[in-house]
């Protein structure tokens, strides 16, 4: 008896485990960024289609990417969410997995924005500023010197004089490099310390990048590894600090938060879409081609993830404060067609 | 003999100088190292009782609002001209409306509700009066009508979950001067909604829906809901106590009972003590390895996770069943011996059933320890946004599913202000799952444990 229900049960497992080997929702991983995006457009998708609603992971663009290239197979992932672009690396490690077609979409862009507490004063920043006030070492007198600023009036004297805290992303979220890039090394460039950073370095001008991004190791400049979240708490904590934000985060805390103008541009969803606004990156999905009729549903979220019900300016995504794509319609395009990627530029 | 005199006169002992009533410098030393002591003592029982005292205050004060949310009663026009252009009533046609075409019908719905009760809509649009509403609301409308399709053309009345900004503002979360500052809401919705709550329309209700409704996303706070997670947290928790509590027993009899003391075993029992120290993640890493890419299992299934956590549990399983089964003593195993029964029957009759209500202890705990894991869940896919129900055992543990604390996890981390609530709400429920077990195990042990 006892013997005879061990091996109905087993029996049954066993036929699960067969039903199982056919996946009928879409796996997502990667970027923390796209992963609200990610997550409206998957519950809009299972309310209208009859397919069951995408699973959507989190845990960084790298990591999704790796995840997505870690070979074709109902139990590796069909979509990985990046805040940054596929990088050689990537595709390489792809290729040697049997991973051959990537279609990469790119679905808007996402504003940084620098908010302080909103009962501070406001602030109007430049690249250089950060950079003078954040970096390891500024330009004194056309010389390279150790970075003396304290308060924000030090670095510009219209700034107002409080203490410099800045609590920026840490070296993992794929907002630092747009912050390193186009803050940073920016202001760098604008504020000459990267000419004196070129000379010292004999003109290599990687170093001298290297350089641009050493950042101040006296407390001023927090690197949060947490989320949006956490640097809102710290925030909360520290009223004179400046936090820095995706524009989607600041735009659900706009009663707690005040942003600054960067070069005297507001950032807002106009203005990053003309580009006026400088600190903004594209947001991509990358989708692997081979799943694209084995998966059910498959072709069907992505074409509804690009429709302009749902990623143009007045879709939810947008609503929300993703940045819609100018060229929406040739990404529609390019995915009807399921046109792979091309070699990396 | 004049060693005699000598031990005479030197004194044998001190004599005591005082009554007994004064204390000398030593014993006031002694008393004061005690005083000292049970000072600290107490001052570190206080930091402990402080620390949970002010934990809970915490998370009861901002999770408790989570199980009440804001309802709005609105008659809903179902537009055929909308829904049914073509006036055949046929399912398949209708599905093709999608939420975004059901969205106006609220919008329109609302704004004829407000005239009703609030005689103006204070210069809003339709589309800012329809904000007052969930996004979630065109989907049930849209799971109604595809429901009943002939109900089209008629209105009939929803109850509908409001905003979240709006369900804040019964809940103090929002305020007319934070309202001001943001853009999600206006003051002017605010009043709008006041006067609804006057008329009795809007009302504050207990949230069943938070215990049974899915995860939502970021833009509709006020639906998200534990249904998924808890469903998955029972799934895995089915899963450890089924493998994990024969495996675990086993092994600790054989060990106990059966094995000989040798290197072997010793190795072994070291190293069963030591796997009990290993940080949870690297079980997470195994499974990951082992049951996903190897043995091919789905991603972000309770299965998975559940065979994970038997590992992490069993540990501690087998520690608590050892010790239970040590704490029998030897005259029973004797007796039973003595009257002529095997060593097996000893251990099955006599030995087990003595030791069941410790083993059942160390199991509800190594469980309970297994309810709250998070890390190890990360690396199989679990920590993720999963919307769709898992189907009904046993198919369903190899279905996507989430887990408590992982609804935590996630809900931390979200944009919305409202998400601080929901997720004190699910601390809430998951520390009130992990009482529960921690009083099973205590009652078994009250009412089953023998003293010796």
């Amino acid at each position: 008896m006892l013997f005879k229900s061990t091996v109905s049960a087993l029996a049954l497992t066993a036929l699960a485990a067969g039903t199982a080997a056919a996946r009928d929702n879409i796996q997502i991983a990667g970027s923390s960024t796209v992963l609200p995006y990610a997550a409206i457009v998957a519950e809009a998708f299972g309310e209208n289609f009859d397919y069951p609603t995408p699973v959507v992971e989190s845990g960084g663009s790298g990591a999704g990417r790796k995840k997505l290239c870690e070979g074709v197979g109902e139990n590796t992932i069909d979509i990985a969410n990046s805040s940054s672009r596929i990088k050689q690396s990537d595709i390489d490690l792809c290729a040697k997995n049997g991973v051959t077609e990537i279609m990469e979409v790119r679905i808007g862009y996402d504003g940084i924005v620098f908010a302080s507490d909103i009962n501070g004063p406001s602030f109007a920043f430049t690249p250089a500023d950060w950079h003078a006030a954040l970096a390891a070492q500024v330009n004194k007198d056309g010389a390279l010197a150790a970075n003396p600023n304290k308060t924000w009036s030090d670095v510009r004297a219209d700034l107002p004089a409080q203490n410099i805290l800045a609590f920026i992303p840490g070296t993992k979220h794929g907002t630092r490099e747009v912050f390193d890039e186009k803050v940073i090394i920016a202001g760098c460039e604008e504020n000459g310390t990267f000419d004196l950073h070129l000379a010292a370095n004999g003109g290599d001008k990687k170093a001298a990048e290297k350089a641009c991004m050493q950042l101040r190791t006296d407390g001023v400049s927090v690197d949060i590894d947490g989320d949006y979240t956490e640097t809102l708490a710290r925030i909360d904590a520290n009223k004179h600090a400046i936090g820095v934000f995706g524009l989607s985060f600041y735009q659900n805390n706009t009663d707690k938060l005040q942003v600054a103008t960067m070069n005297g541009v507001e950032p807002t969803v106009e203005t990053i879409a003309s580009g006026e606004y400088p600190v903004s990156r594209p947001l991509y999905f990358y989708v692997k081609n081979a799943h694209l009729d084995v998966i059910p549903g498959l072709q069907e979220y992505i074409e509804f993830f690009v429709s302009d019900e749902i990623a143009g300016p007045d879709g939810p995504l947008a609503a929300y404060g993703l940045v819609s794509d100018p060229e929406l319609a040739k990404t529609q395009e390019m995915v009807k067609n399921r046109v792979p990627m091309g070699v990396l530029n | 003999m004049t060693d005699l005199t000598t031990a005479g006169t030197v004194p044998a002992a001190a004599p005591r100088k005082g009554s007994l009533l004064e204390q000398d410098e030593r014993t006031r030393r002694r008393n004061g190292a005690e005083a000292r002591f049970r000072a600290l003592g107490l001052i570190a029982v206080t930091i402990g009782v402080l620390a949970l005292v002010g934990l809970l205050t915490s998370i009861l004060m901002n999770g408790v609002s989570s199980f009440r949310q804001t309802f709005i009663e609105v008659e809903v026009f179902l537009d055929p001209a909308k829904l049914d252009k073509s006036g055949n009533r046929d399912v398949e046609e209708i599905s093709k409306v999608t939420t975004f075409g059901y969205a106006p019908l609220i919008d329109a719905a609302m704004a004829k509700l407000l005239e009703e009760h609030a005689s103006s809509l204070e210069g809003l649009t339709t589309k800012q009066v329809g904000d007052l509403i969930s996004k979630e609301a065109p989907a049930k409308l849209r799971r109604y009508v595809l429901a009943n399709p002939d109900k089209i053309g008629e209105t009939v009345p929803f109850r509908l979950l409001a905003n979240g900004r709006i369900d804040g503002f019964f809940k103090g979360r929002v305020t007319m001067e934070s309202a001001e500052l943001d853009r999600n809401v206006s003051p002017e919705q605010l009043r709008l909604a006041q006067k609804l709550r006057d008329a009795g329309v809007l009302t504050v209700a207990f949230n069943w829906e938070f215990f049974t409704a899915p995860d939502a996303s970021d833009t509709r706070p006020e639906a998200a809901g534990l249904g998924v997670a808890i469903i998955g947290s029972a799934y895995m928790m089915q899963i450890v106590l089924v493998l994990s509590l024969p495996i675990g027993v086993a092994a600790s009899i054989y060990l106990e009972e059966f094995a000989p003391q040798n290197r072997l075993t010793d190795l072994i029992e070291v190293n069963i003590s030591n796997l009990a120290a290993v940080p949870s993640i690297v079980f997470g890493i195994l499974g990951l390895a082992i049951f996903i890419n190897f043995a091919g299992l789905p991603q972000s299934a309770p299965i998975v996770g559940g065979l994970v956590l038997t590992l992490m549990t069993l540990p501690t399983i087998i520690i608590a069943t050892r010790a239970a089964l040590k704490s029998v003593p030897p005259s029973i195993r004797d007796a039973a011996l003595g009257v002529g029964a095997s060593k097996m029957q000893t251990v099955f009759h006599h030995v087990l059933p003595l030791a069941m209500p410790g083993i059942l202890t160390g199991t509800i705990i190594g469980l309970a320890q297994a309810l709250g894991e998070t890390a190890p869940l990360l690396l199989i896919g679990m920590v993720a946004f999963v919307r769709e129900f898992p189907a009904g055992p046993p198919e369903g543990f190899f279905d996507p599913a989430s887990a408590l604390p992982v609804q935590v996890y996630n809900w931390t981390q979200r944009g919305d202000p409202a998400f601080v609530e929901r997720a004190s709400g699910a601390i809430i429920v998951l520390l009130v799952f992990l009482v529960m077990m921690n009083i099973v195990a205590i009652v078994l042990r009250r009412r089953f444990e023998r003293r010796w």
